[in-house]
């Protein structure tokens, strides 16, 4: 496969931090909505309306006509205000969504680390949920299985890890699901607004393991309201304002910027 | 050499323009997401009664205490027109609470799954499947504790018995398409999962599986069986009741229906699955 061509020159991480292939490449990438014009409800409404030809929607752009181009190793921040499509693009990455037009590719292993431990489930003990969320990542039985003990251990719950979901706290289930998400290194790793959750230690150990994935050649999105963490951790930044890139570059001015124009 | 070597695995490449049809797609993504299927049923059937002291013997309990109850009523109304009508009746309400359960879960699974759905990349029918694998399983369990009650009743035990792991297939693919098509247009209108319980209520009693059908008219026969849900009921009792196979014309309207409904729904579903993503 291609990957070799570059296989010189990955000696070096710090300079191929910038330099590696590109694993996320949108091409005009518009994503539509359609909302109904009135709510609809049931479908006797809806008959009386379809056939009197009353159902309208509205077109609602989420994205327009969005390029980007992320290579391998890259930390890249996403800013804006709500409403301004982070969700959507995020969606749109995570391959939730195709877009309306437009074109996404995206290379290699993508973990989303979305709302951890949404799939949860209260009255599975902690080993059960890890091998249902880890299923749905996409992993087999018997992959989990071989890295078990790591994910225990990096989360820090080997004495509850039999017990029910229910009894652990907050902080312990977001451990947890950061685990199980980043249990194997991923090439892209997409990263909301969750960074904010468990104690100050936990968040550290975070960020360490994303360090160093990202030393390997994992790349990372951020999207968030938080322009501190897109200082401290991205290379390269954009602004997204009503569904379009508005400015794309270096991570202090893209956040100074939005930050003045949030006044 | 550095540690950094990456392992020659084959890096999976997405590619939004490149599209196989929605319909195989979703077949090559069950099949890849297979561990996830059984882990859902394991789930499904485990929490289910976490909390009980009985635990999973309630799969088998509850339908046989309740079945009990029905038979020792509708004994008296029916008894005489039915051979073994302790039997008959709980064979056919097995079955019939497989699909009325296994279709209602689909639409609930859809409302938990698709929370899911619109973060993380799953096929989006692994939900479905998985409840309808969940039915299957407590069919099996409830289908074992039948067997005394056979005995007891002294209703035939004959090789016809081995074929009906097919007509539960029938049903396990009619009730997967019915519930796709539900759970499609539920994503759609709120009230489709409350209509459908009164539906249901319905179909119950126009379908001969409390009742036999000798009770009604020879003149009402043929309404009966436009019902594909006699066919289908017929396939699976008639072995467990009577000993013998279905007629064949039953067997085939069941396998046909059975087929063209699970195609029908997988169809409809993938067609607007899109909007999953949009709208839960």
């Amino acid at each position: 496969m291609p990957a070799t061509k570059a296989a010189p020159g990955r000696a070096a991480p710090p300079s191929a931090r910038r330099g590696g292939e590109p694993v996320i490449q949108l091409d005009g990438v518009s994503v539509r909505y359609r909302v109904p014009h009135e709510r609809i409800v049931s479908i006797k409404e809806y008959a009386i309306k379809a056939i009197r030809r009353r159902v309208t929607f509205d077109d609602f752009w989420a994205l327009r006509d969005v390029d980007l181009e992320v290579r391998a190793g890259e930390a890249f921040g996403i800013v804006g205000r709500n409403g301004a499509g982070k969700s959507t693009l995020l969606k749109v990455i995570a391959r939730v969504l195709r877009p309306t037009t437009g074109r996404v590719r995206l290379r290699g292993l993508v973990a989303p680390l979305l709302e951890l431990g949404a799939a949860f489930h209260p009255e599975l003990t902690g080993r059960e949920n890890v091998y249902l969320n880890s299923a749905l990542l996409g992993f087999g039985k018997a992959a989990t299985r071989d890295r078990f003990d790591d994910i225990v251990e990096f989360a820090d719950i080997a004495n509850f890890i039999d017990a029910p979901l229910r009894t652990y706290s907050t902080g312990m289930v977001a451990r947890l699901g950061f685990a199980v998400a980043t249990a194997v290194r991923p090439d892209i790793l997409v990263v909301d607004e969750v960074l904010s959750v468990g104690d100050v230690g936990f968040q550290e150990k975070c960020r360490t393991r994303m360090e160093a994935y990202r030393e390997a050649g994992t790349t990372i999105m951020i999207i968030t309201h938080n322009t501190a963490l897109v200082r401290q951790l991205c290379d390269r930044a954009a602004w997204l304002d009503a569904g379009r890139i508005r400015d794309l570059g270096d991570p202090d001015t893209i956040t100074r910027d939005y930050e003045r124009s949030e006044g | 050499m550095t540690a950094e070597a990456q392992p020659a695995r084959s890096v999976p490449v997405y590619d939004s323009k490149d599209r196989r049809p929605a319909f195989i797609e979703e077949v090559i993504g069950l099949v890849r997401y297979r561990d996830l299927i059984s882990q859902l049923i394991s789930r499904n059937i485990r929490t289910r009664y976490k909390r009980s002291v009985l635990g999973i013997g309630w799969t088998m309990l509850n339908p046989l205490l309740t079945m009990a109850v029905m038979a020792l009523v509708f004994s008296q109304v029916f008894g005489a027109t039915a051979d073994y009508y302790p039997v008959y009746l709980l064979a056919g309400l097995i079955f019939w609470n497989f699909f009325a359960q296994t279709t209602t879960a689909i639409m609930n699974e859809l409302i938990w799954g698709g929370s899911l759905l619109s973060r993380i990349y799953v096929p989006r029918t692994v939900f479905a499947v998985s409840a309808a694998g969940t039915g299957v399983v407590n069919l099996v369990l409830a289908h074992i504790a039948l067997v005394p009650i056979m005995i007891f009743v002294g209703s035939p035990i004959t090789p016809a018995l081995l074929f009906i792991p097919i007509p539960v297939l029938f049903i396990a693919s009619f009730a997967l398409g019915i519930g796709l098509f539900l759970s499609t247009l539920s994503l759609r209108f709120g009230d489709v999962i409350d209509m459908y319980a009164v539906l249901l209520t319905a179909w119950l009693y126009l379908t001969p599986i409390i009742y036999p059908i000798e009770i009604l008219p020879e003149s009402a026969h043929w309404l009966i069986r436009l019902n594909p849900m006699y066919h289908l009921v017929e396939s699976f009792r008639q072995p467990i009741v009577e000993g013998h196979l279905a007629p064949l014309e039953s067997i085939a309207i069941a396998a046909i229906t059975s087929l063209v409904v699970l195609l029908g729904g997988a169809w409809f579903f993938a067609r607007k699955g899109d909007e999953i993503a949009y709208r839960v």
